[in-house]
């Protein structure tokens, strides 16, 4: 399934947040969207997954979901969004019970995401006493629980310490060489974009519009830390966003 | 200079680095709030027996202690406790199930929060006892406008308590369940019930001490039997043994329904250690 978004725009009274916004969402790719802070990326998203609505334009699936995808567009949020009263377990099983999923599909689905995102051995720990990384790495498995059609990442890795984001970066691209997903991919950070994008949308600062479409063609799991032709990217993304970045740093908030 | 030995000049001045943090975290400490009570209750003893708290002034705990006995004895303290729990049981029953009822309503529903919130705030600082009564009118003199004063009373701070702690469930735990495609039925029993949970029991602890204070003033105004009509008959007759005999009673009462309350917490609260 591909997602495309027809000129999509929303503006709150008199303030227009976005623009104009077109862009496809090819099925195996992961495509981040990057852009000074306030530019309604983490918005953006939230229409594309239905949270929200755009006052102009429209999200388009085309094409069906894949068989058996229960909730065909699924978020990870910044901040995990786990209940710390229930289990690792009982995270994953919270977004299978509605589907009528128990008993042993249920315990087949959960240990599977689970061996996935390297949890085995903490099933049944209160997510409450886990690290910022695994509580993400909770995130993605439960995710990857309702076979998501497209994974709508919101910021993943910004509340992980640098160390712990790297891990994770090495995760996720080992889950999409393994199976290829589809990924709406939102983040500030400029190296997890030329990390894990196949094309790197860029974004300008209020109103939102898609300045700049960049692409890349090296496959994800050849992507090193320190790799040139990604530091060259990530520079050219840098002096688009650099003079945007220093404006809206400057900026108050909500004048 | 690159060099990370220290510099020659302030060799021979060193000085351990004082340590000033600490503090500003209390911890539990076990037995020593029995041991207030105890040696407060020693000091009384003592200071009655001797003649430097005078007879008029404090009863001696000892003589308490054996009105407490004798009470039970004689099995006037049955006699008191049944009525007096049984209405604290009807009535804090049915002001907290309706408070935590409203409360929720008004946590998630918008026109129930705008017409009940100020209808609320209004009836919160009326003093129940004021209005003993009107519920004496509306409920007749027994046992109903007992029930009704004790319930209103455990209603006001129960709703506010429920509906703030409704609030204060995280609103992205709720985007997740709707991003989740949970049905509303599913995030209200999985997401916002638990969540408002810690917020509704520590509301109860409130609302249950209030229904012990109103108990007493409602007993007082027309009971024959009940730990405060007890109360009430001891005061005007300056019984001081049996005045604190009873007021020894409502303490632990109160003291009780709070271990009652922490044991719930424990229980349904384990997530939050």
């Amino acid at each position: 399934m591909d997602l495309r978004l027809e000129g999509v725009g929303h503006a709150y009274d008199t303030v227009t947040v976005l623009e104009d916004i077109t862009l496809d969402v090819p099925s195996g790719h992961i495509v981040c969207i990057v852009g000074p802070s306030g530019c309604g990326k983490s918005t953006l998203l939230r229409f594309i997954g239905g949270l929200e609505q755009p006052t102009k334009g429209r999200v388009v699936q085309v094409g069906s979901p894949p068989p058996g995808s229960l909730n065909p567009l699924t978020y990870v949020f910044q901040d995990f969004a786990l209940l710390p009263w229930r289990t690792v377990e009982g995270n994953i099983s919270l977004v299978l019970e509605d589907h009528g999923i128990k008993g042993s599909e249920s315990r087949e689905i959960i240990s599977d995401v689970i061996a996935r995102t390297n949890l085995t051995g903490f099933e049944k720990t209160l997510t409450k006493k886990l690290s910022d990384g695994m509580k993400q790495r909770v995130a993605i498995a439960r995710a990857l629980a309702v076979r998501p059609a497209v994974m709508l990442m919101d910021e993943p890795l910004s509340a992980l310490d640098s160390q712990t984001r790297e891990l994770l970066m090495d995760d996720l691209v080992g889950l999409w060489t393994r199976t290829p997903f589809t990924s709406v991919y939102v983040t500030h950070n400029l190296a997890e974009a030329v990390r894990l994008g196949h094309s790197i949308v860029v974004l300008s600062r209020r109103p939102g519009k898609v300045r700049e479409i960049v692409t890349l063609d090296k496959p994800l799991e050849e992507r090193q830390l320190g790799d040139p032709d990604l530091e060259k990217t990530q520079k050219h993304l840098w002096s688009l966003l650099r003079e945007e970045a220093r404006t809206a740093d400057t900026e108050l908030i909500d004048g | 200079m690159a060099d990370a030995s220290l510099s020659e000049s302030n060799k021979g001045t060193a000085q351990t680095v004082r340590f000033r943090g600490g503090g500003f975290a209390p911890k539990p400490r076990r037995w020593t709030g029995i041991a207030v009570f105890v040696v407060l209750i020693l000091v009384l003893e003592w200071g009655t027996q001797s003649g430097w708290i005078s007879a008029l002034t404090l009863p001696k705990p000892s003589d308490v202690l054996g009105t407490l006995v004798e009470l039970h004895q004689s099995g006037q303290f049955t006699a008191h406790m049944v009525p007096s729990l049984t209405r604290l049981a009807v009535g804090g029953f049915l002001g907290a199930v309706a408070g935590i009822g409203t409360g929720i309503l008004i946590g998630l529903f918008s026109y129930v929060r705008s017409g009940l919130v100020p209808l609320i705030a209004a009836l919160f600082p009326v003093p129940k006892i004021a209005l003993l009564p009107l519920f004496v009118i509306w409920f007749g003199i027994d046992e109903g406008s007992k029930y009704a004063l004790i319930a209103f009373g455990t209603f006001t701070p129960t709703v506010v308590a429920t509906y703030g702690a409704v609030d204060n469930v995280d609103r992205t735990l709720i985007r997740m369940g709707q991003s989740f495609g949970l049905s509303r039925l599913s995030i209200f029993r999985k997401i916002i019930k638990p969540g408002a949970m810690p917020g509704i029991l520590s509301g109860l602890r409130i609302s249950l001490a209030i229904a012990i204070i109103l108990l007493t003033a409602a007993e007082m105004l027309g009971a024959e039997y009940g730990i405060g009509a007890y109360v009430l008959q001891a005061g005007s007759l300056y019984d001081l043994d049996r005045l604190f005999a009873g007021v020894v009673i409502l303490s632990l009462l109160g003291v009780i329904l709070n271990m009652i309350i922490g044991f719930l917490e424990r229980r349904l609260l384990v997530w939050r250690v």
